[in-house]
């Protein structure tokens, strides 16, 4: 048997009397996984991540960081993993450092030695000094990434580290967890932003009211997403027949001024070919834009995500 | 050093930066100089407690006086005040989950902020004690007085008597201060908690003054904070402070268990 994997959660259940926020959860994240967690506010990407942090006691079944149990082996489950839930929070009354300082004191003191480095690798290091009350939102998740660093992980654990940034906090945090990640550190990253998973991610988890949809490769989400294609030409009604009797398309359709179909790769290369033997133009030809979203919005049943909701809310 | 003395070394520093820690420790400390200053301008004293009559006698005096006056409510509200808090402001404001997500088991998180939130309790104990000696000293000299059985005292041995007297009251009041922890883990609510706790010494000190209450009287957490008057006798009555050194020892005991226990297994999650 090869060495434990970073993550394992075998029906993980967490209940809260009647509600079952975590519903029989199955995951399991690789060596060197970009692992993003997705699913719309409340269904249970946070309390996941508690339980495997273990933070929150399982209702039913376990949760293993490289095949301990943080129920079992308390602190020690830990080893070799960091992260935060729900955003990094810090004492406000000390500054960055010393909270810092503070942290490595509850680990090993020997890791006071990186604060420095952490700090630079979250550029932070000129505001160290600044008792962390006075700090951004954006500067506090990349205290919460240094402080996770700190512990000098094999593992990284993230509850949407860029939700609440503004938009060049998010690029420098997507660049960050990127660089991370060529450096060898396996990453489980929540998100409800799909952009950012399919920006980051090599396999993911669909969660929705508790329950996993779909775990697996984020290429092979892609490719059950994708398959919807748009065809644009001036000559509609000849393209319409092509397609109509190639090989590989179907659900052929119009729409306005285009065409819509489904095809894989292959069948769309040959469709190429055959329209241009018949020598009919092609304007566009190409998969559609916001195909993971639709796929998105279709597993999880058309949930909008929390973000909207704030926004419908505000 | 262990992971716990780290830890609590830690739990003192988060104590000295807090404003409430400050406000506890200087009310503790204001109130012996406030009552000297009074006591000065005033002609009357405070003849209706014991040893009040001798208060101008030596300011050795100051302190024992100032304890009775304190026991009902000042002390145990200033004990309260961080114990009550110490768990539960960590998670209100999330840092628990940030030091429950290193390298320490929860006992010891828990230890560490029980050994922080007695140095607390005993630091305003002692330095209500020292301060009232020295602003007692100042206004009336540092003289030999009567102690409770009538027998004059030196001015040294009554200085001992203050260190182990004050020693002997912190007892029953790091119970209340147990009680404010217990109650800081299990309702996780920092004000709550405080007021619970002040509520808990009060109700210690009514059932005690209640008619009928004779036979338990005794062993009421209450009664405890008098138990340094055995000290002040010849010979010195050791009766009151044996006892009042088991049962506080209960009256810690129970809720620390009760809260350690708690600590250990509960879900750390977002209020």
């Amino acid at each position: 048997m090869s060495a434990a994997l970073p993550v394992v959660a075998r029906g993980l259940v967490k209940r809260y009397g009647e509600i079952a926020a975590v519903d029989g959860v199955d995951l399991s994240v690789e060596p060197g996984d970009v692992f993003g967690y997705l699913g719309p506010n409340g269904a249970g990407k946070t309390s996941s991540l508690r339980m495997l942090l273990g933070l929150i006691r399982p209702t039913a079944g376990e949760a293993l960081l490289f095949g301990r149990d943080p129920l079992r082996d308390g602190a020690r489950a830990l080893d070799g993993v960091a992260g935060f839930v729900e955003g990094p929070r810090f004492y406000p009354y000390l500054s960055g450092r010393r909270n810092l300082r503070l942290l490595a004191d509850y680990d090993e003191p020997a890791s006071r030695s990186r604060i420095d480095e952490v700090l630079e690798t979250v550029e932070l290091r000129d505001r160290a000094k600044d008792r962390v009350g006075g700090y951004s939102h954006g500067m506090r998740q990349r205290l919460g990434i240094a402080a996770s660093l700190l512990r000098d992980p094999k593992l990284l654990l993230l509850d949407e580290p860029a939700t609440g940034l503004d938009p060049a906090g998010m690029r420098d945090m997507r660049d960050l967890i990127r660089r991370l990640a060529q450096n060898g550190l396996t990453i489980m990253l929540s998100s409800h932003l799909l952009n950012e998973v399919e920006e980051l991610c090599n396999r993911v988890a669909i969660i929705r009211k508790g329950r996993i949809i779909y775990q697996g490769g984020l290429h092979e989400l892609m490719g059950q997403a994708a398959g919807g294609y748009q065809l644009r030409t001036p000559e509609l009604e000849r393209a319409r027949t092509i397609c109509l009797n190639q090989n590989g398309i179907t659900e052929v359709a119009l729409d306005g001024e285009s065409l819509n179909f489904v095809a894989d790769e292959d069948a769309v290369g040959a469709l190429s070919i055959a329209l241009g033997q018949a020598r009919v133009p092609i304007l566009k030809l190409a998969p559609h834009g916001d195909s993971l979203e639709d796929l998105f919005l279709q597993l999880t049943g058309g949930e909008s995500s929390d973000h909207d909701r704030e926004a419908v809310a505000s | 050093m262990t992971g716990v003395a780290r830890i609590y070394r830690w739990e003192i520093a988060k104590l000295a930066a807090q404003k409430r820690t400050l406000l506890g420790l200087g009310g503790a400390s204001i109130v012996p100089v406030i009552f000297v200053v009074v006591l000065q301008i005033q002609s009357g004293g405070p003849n209706d407690v014991p040893l009040g009559r001798y208060i101008r006698d030596s300011g050795l005096v100051t302190p024992f006086v100032v304890l009775l006056f304190m026991s009902i409510w000042g002390l145990p509200l200033i004990a309260a005040l961080v114990a009550g808090d110490i768990v539960a402001a960590e998670s209100h404001n999330g840092t628990l989950k940030t030091i429950l997500t290193r390298s320490r088991d929860r006992g010891q998180v828990f230890v560490g902020k029980v050994l922080a939130s007695f140095t607390y309790t005993t630091l305003v104990v002692f330095a209500m004690g020292l301060i009232g000696v020295a602003a007692g000293s100042i206004a009336w000299g540092f003289n030999p007085f009567t102690s409770l059985s009538g027998t004059r005292v030196s001015a040294g041995t009554g200085f001992a008597l203050l260190l182990v007297s004050l020693a002997v009251y912190l007892v029953p009041l790091l119970a209340i201060a147990s009680f404010g922890l217990f109650l800081s883990t299990t309702t996780r609510n920092s004000a709550g908690s405080v007021v619970g706790t002040l509520m808990w010494a009060l109700l210690m000190q009514l059932i005690g003054v209640l008619p009928g209450t004779e036979t338990i009287r005794p062993y009421l957490l209450g009664t405890q904070f008098d138990a340094w008057h055995g000290l002040l006798r010849t010979p010195t009555d050791w009766s009151p402070i044996v006892r009042a050194l088991w049962l506080s020892a209960l009256y810690a005991g129970i809720p620390l268990a009760v809260a350690y226990l708690v600590f250990l297994r509960r879900d750390v999650a977002g209020d």
